[in-house]
């Protein structure tokens, strides 16, 4: 149960059941849909763009405890910066997710992040951690084309 | 299917439950430090010792390719290969090896009949019938040929119990109706389809009728001739074989008449390039060296159920749904999915509030393994209003003891959840 702890942990459980920024962004200017097509996992991220900042975000779909939790954790970190500061954030998450270094991680506070680091132990579980975040980029960078999991 | 109900707790399985787990190597594992609990054979079941010695044995020493060459390793896989269809033949009580075609699997049989007699046969207002409880195998293949040739779909639907609704289907079942295609049991929710009863139906009403048989076959008999059904199909690897081969089984008179569906080697008597004729059946079906190794596997498979008997199969299955129904019923935070009067041995779940995902995880971390997601079946889910569901299906080497691991690994995810 100690390991499986670190993939559940209380923060993770939290963001689970109290999601924050959850709920449909009625000002949002950017909006993207991501799936997982595989398990049925969806995420629909909103942005509200404000030049090249984030001033608002919001989520809502329907999936698994980490997808969830990393949804709603990547809306907090996003929130009020920069488009380029927030696409960083969502290179060194998938990085860390994946297990794999981060080239650009400097200047960026993963200390939140690192919560869900224990995903990397799950590959069939990556995916759930990282679908927000590709969605967020699709988001931010290409005005919304949908986003899913398998290619 | 339609085996005697036995008294969950305290009946004596029909089978040597040990016996049967000692020929199947891979269930003796430690998973996550805990010993495996496989309870996932409805997406893939395990393989006995006899099929692996099956596949060993050729692949170690007769392997050639078939109906080709006249030297002895070519005639000992074509022998073997041609013997595996006599086993399917009489494993199924179809009439004849001509009515018996190896495919990938149950996918790829499916799409064979809606290509080759499906565009043969249908034309722009006729109607194809399939169910709400369909595996995405026997929706998509029909929605395309609909595409093709203008034809429409029609879905009977199934009610909040998991029982198709037989009103409906004989209400949709018209003059326009030229095929039904239905699942024997459904993989989602377990649920024994009336299939006999559908063929007569579609029968008076002038269609033929396809059966997805991928859950029916390895849990119990299954006698395609009392059936009277046009064509049935069903995977190998499901059935205690392995992965990339499967059968469609059709009656004679309606694979004579159809379409050969892919061209190539070994469908063919002759070719020129102003005319090829093509092979008597039902190597008209089976273009390309097909999957000799897979083939001989099946063979060995269906010879391993038919020894344990298809009915004391359907009996011990029967004996463990029926515990693990009673158990699941005594949690008041579990909803089954699936609750017909006749199943066979499927499990769909949900506890309230956790996904089936983080089911999943922590149940493979006390060695429990599940299937969850949506199962290939959206439409059953859409159903349900969720978008995905645990499922723990059986096999014959499956125990009561099992599902009671099951149920104390369920109480590890809601302390995990639940502090």
């Amino acid at each position: 149960m100690t390991e499986l702890r670190d993939l559940y942990q209380a923060v993770i459980l939290d963001h689970n059941n109290n999601p924050r920024n959850y709920g449909k962004l009625t000002s949002a200017n950017r909006h993207a849909e991501g799936v997982n097509p595989l398990c049925g996992d969806q995420v629909n991220v909103f942005f509200s763009l404000d030049d090249a900042w984030v001033k608002e975000v919001g989520f809502e779909g329907r999936g698994c405890a980490i997808c969830m939790a990393s949804a709603s954790i990547m809306t907090e970190t996003v929130k009020h910066l920069s488009i380029e500061q927030a696409d960083q954030y969502v290179t060194a998450f998938c990085s860390l997710a994946g297990g794999e270094k981060s080239e650009v991680t400097e200047g960026l506070d993963l200390s939140t992040l690192k919560v869900l680091a224990g995903v990397k132990a799950y590959p069939a579980r990556i995916k759930c951690a990282t679908l927000a975040w590709h969605t967020a980029h699709s988001a931010l960078s290409k005005g919304g084309a949908r986003v899913t999991t398998e290619t | 299917m339609n085996a005697p109900r036995a008294s969950a707790q305290g009946a004596f399985s029909p089978l040597d439950v040990e016996a049967v787990r000692r020929d199947f190597p891979a269930l003796h594992q430690q998973v996550n430090d805990r010993p495996l609990v496989y309870l996932d054979s409805g997406a893939s079941s395990q393989k006995p010792d006899q099929v692996i010695e099956a596949l060993n044995n050729y692949e170690r020493h007769d392997h050639s390719n078939v109906h080709r060459g006249v030297h002895t390793l070519s005639q000992r896989a074509t022998e073997a290969y041609e013997a595996s269809r006599t086993k399917v033949q009489q494993f199924i009580n179809a009439g004849s090896v001509k009515e018996v075609v190896f495919t990938r699997g149950t996918t790829e049989a499916i799409n064979l009949v809606a290509q080759s007699y499906g565009r043969a046969n249908l034309r722009s207002d006729d109607e194809v019938l399939i169910t709400e409880m369909e595996h995405h195998a026997n929706i998509v293949p029909w929605q395309l040929l609909c595409e093709q040739t203008g034809a429409k779909l029609k879905v009977v639907p199934f009610d909040d119990t998991g029982v198709l609704e037989m009103s409906r289907l004989k209400d949709q079942l018209t003059e326009k109706t030229r095929i039904v295609a239905v699942t024997h049991v459904s993989n989602a929710l377990g649920t024994v389809n009336p299939v006999g009863q559908i063929i007569q139906l579609a029968h008076d009403a002038g269609a033929v009728v396809l059966v997805d048989g991928a859950q029916a076959i390895p849990h119990g008999p299954v006698d395609v001739t009392a059936l009277e059904c046009d064509f049935y199909t069903f995977s190998g690897h499901k059935v205690y074989g392995p992965t990339g081969i499967g059968v469609l089984y059709g009656r004679e008179f309606l694979l004579e008449a159809m379409p050969p569906w892919q061209g190539g080697g070994d469908m063919i008597k002759t070719v020129s390039f102003d005319e090829t004729t093509y092979n008597d059946l039902p190597y008209k079906f089976e273009a390309g060296t097909p999957h000799i190794a897979g083939a001989i596997g099946l063979g060995a498979a269906v010879d391993y159920v038919a020894a344990l008997g298809p009915d004391r199969i359907a009996v011990h299955e029967h004996q463990l749904i029926n515990y693990a129904t009673e158990r699941a019923n005594a949690e008041k935070d579990m909803q089954i999915f699936g609750q017909a009067p006749d199943k066979a041995g499927i499990l769909s779940f949900v506890l309230d509030g956790i996904h089936p995902h983080d089911i999943g995880t922590i149940l493979d971390h006390e060695g429990v393994a599940i299937r969850t997601g949506h199962h290939c079946a959206m439409p059953v889910m859409t159903h349900y209003g969720v978008s995905a569901t645990a499922r723990a299906s059986f096999g014959p080497y499956n125990t009561i003891d099992e599902i009671d691991v099951l149920f104390r690994a369920m109480e590890k995810v809601r302390e995990m959840f639940r502090q």
